[in-house]
């Protein structure tokens, strides 16, 4: 039995998370737990860990570390699978302009960045920001796009996203107009700016994905 | 290779039935919220907006319950609206499974709620509605107000100020909704829908009027709208959104 824990800080979109992996898990006949929780002992005791996150950074961060959430990361990476997810994603850096600069967990070197205003596309379309829709993702190889096309369309809504300082540690680029990071991966970790529970079939392939990585890609 | 333009079919419920009005009046039933959505997702939907239309006028909330059954089927984005008034109406729904809530009438009480809930949530998830009719005379230059309540309240509020207004407080998104074209099959309200999507910074979706194909069309290419919403269309089987992107996609627009 593969035992998953959806981290609950207090910040989620976590019914949605858990039900697209419950979802996948059935459809692929997986015996399986999902857990969504705060408590070390569940963190610990899980096979892998999904990392969601919806609001603002200087929230997040606090409810993260008023729970404690980065140390535990900071230990279970060592030895297990973790999927973040957007906010999740972004709260792995450094830190963040968001909410005028916020100090983040820093398991990825690099920061997270607003999308400057007023850019245009290449048919010269005024880009805005939000970032929020269906966009591409150039993949580079890692088991988690596996059964994925290449190009596929994840569902993204964000603001900001991360620029992390290795480029070797990016796995997936999607342009808004310029390229900018939209999976990130070391070791056990795999990170997303989309979100996968909302991307339809390449979503639910990706998650499908992570329920059956051995990590250490 | 950009961000495809997004088709939206929107469910307006009332106790746990997806109906459709014409004009905010006239109410025909189109079905179960759920297997409705499941459907519009398979058939490739970008989203799924669920609106309360019932919610201001009743002062009632909107059914966490039918939002529950359709995020635990449904894995595209789903909007709630409706009777939206609280952050912890805003936590529900977001605990629920919606990604993103409608703002309308609480809005218009009190702006200071946008701002709270977009600095408690983040603006990617919050969506002001904003319910605007033409309010200039022949031959004036034109001119929309805002309208609550299901189209009844007139507020005096401008439009184009309130949606500016609205960004600069947090929201992530605007969903523009013509009453004077909403249920009529005549199309957007193209001059609306522009002005806006030309005034605000973040994405702008048009809502009321659709009757054809080519009315989606219109909303993105000549209104500049980001994403298009209809209900009747879908709900009643005229068109598919599969044919809906087709045709997009045959006029040069980039769907998914």
């Amino acid at each position: 039995m593969t035992h998953l824990a959806v981290i609950d800080y207090g910040m989620g979109n976590l019914h949605s998370v858990a039900k697209a992996l419950e979802h996948v898990a059935r459809r692929a006949d997986l015996t399986f737990k999902i857990s969504v929780s705060a408590d070390p002992k569940v963190l610990q005791a899980a096979d892998r860990l999904v990392f969601p996150g919806v609001g603002a950074m200087r929230d997040c961060m606090g409810e993260i570390r008023r729970l404690g959430i980065d140390e535990i990361l900071r230990e279970q990476i060592q030895h297990k699978p973790v999927l973040a997810i957007c906010v999740g994603m972004q709260a792995l850096m450094e830190r963040s302009e968001e909410n005028g600069g916020v100090e983040c967990i820093g398991l990825f070197r690099g920061e997270v960045r607003r999308f400057a205003a007023g850019q245009h596309d290449a048919k010269g379309e005024l880009l805005k920001v939000p970032h929020m829709g269906w966009s591409e993702v150039k993949q580079r190889a890692h088991p988690l796009w596996r059964g994925i096309p290449e190009g596929s369309r994840f569902y993204f809504v964000h603001s900001y996203y991360v620029q992390p300082h290795d480029s070797a540690e990016v796995v997936g680029v999607t342009d808004y107009p310029a390229p900018f990071c939209a999976a990130l991966a070391r070791d056990n970790i795999f990170a997303v700016q989309f979100h996968p529970e909302k991307s339809q079939d390449s979503g639910l392939q990706l998650l499908q994905n992570f329920l059956t990585w051995s990590g250490h890609a | 290779m950009s961000l495809a333009k997004r088709i939206i079919p929107c469910l307006d419920c009332d106790n746990g039935r997806v109906v459709k009005g014409v004009k905010f009046v006239d109410i025909r039933d189109a079905g179960d919220p759920v297997e409705i959505s499941k459907r519009y997702c398979e058939q490739g939907a970008d989203e799924i907006t669920f609106l309360d239309i019932t919610a201001s006028t009743e002062d009632r909330g909107t059914t966490i319950h039918t939002v529950e059954a359709i995020a635990s089927e449904v894995f595209i984005p789903l909007t709630v609206g409706g009777g939206i008034r609280t952050l912890q109406d805003i936590r529900d729904m977001l605990n629920a499974g919606a990604d993103k809530v409608g703002i309308n009438t609480s809005a218009v009480l009190n702006p200071e709620f946008v701002r709270e809930a977009a600095e408690r949530f983040g603006a990617q998830c919050i969506v002001v509605a904003i319910d605007a009719k033409c309010v200039s005379g022949p031959g004036e230059p034109k001119r929309w107000e805002i309208f609550t309540h299901g189209g009844r309240k007139p507020t005096g509020l401008d439009a184009i100020a309130w949606a500016q207004k609205m960004t600069a407080y947090g929201a992530g998104e605007i969903l523009l909704t013509s009453m004077d074209r909403d249920g009529t099959k005549n199309g957007f309200d193209l001059d609306l829908t522009r002005a806006i999507s030309d005034a605000v910074a973040v994405p702008v979706i048009a809502s009321g009027g659709v009757g054809n194909l080519q009315h989606l069309v219109d909303g993105i290419k000549i209104g500049k709208a980001d994403a298009v919403l209809a209900a009747s269309i879908f709900h009643f089987g005229e068109y598919t959104i599969p044919q809906a992107k087709a045709f997009m996609r045959e006029q040069g627009i980039e769907v998914r």
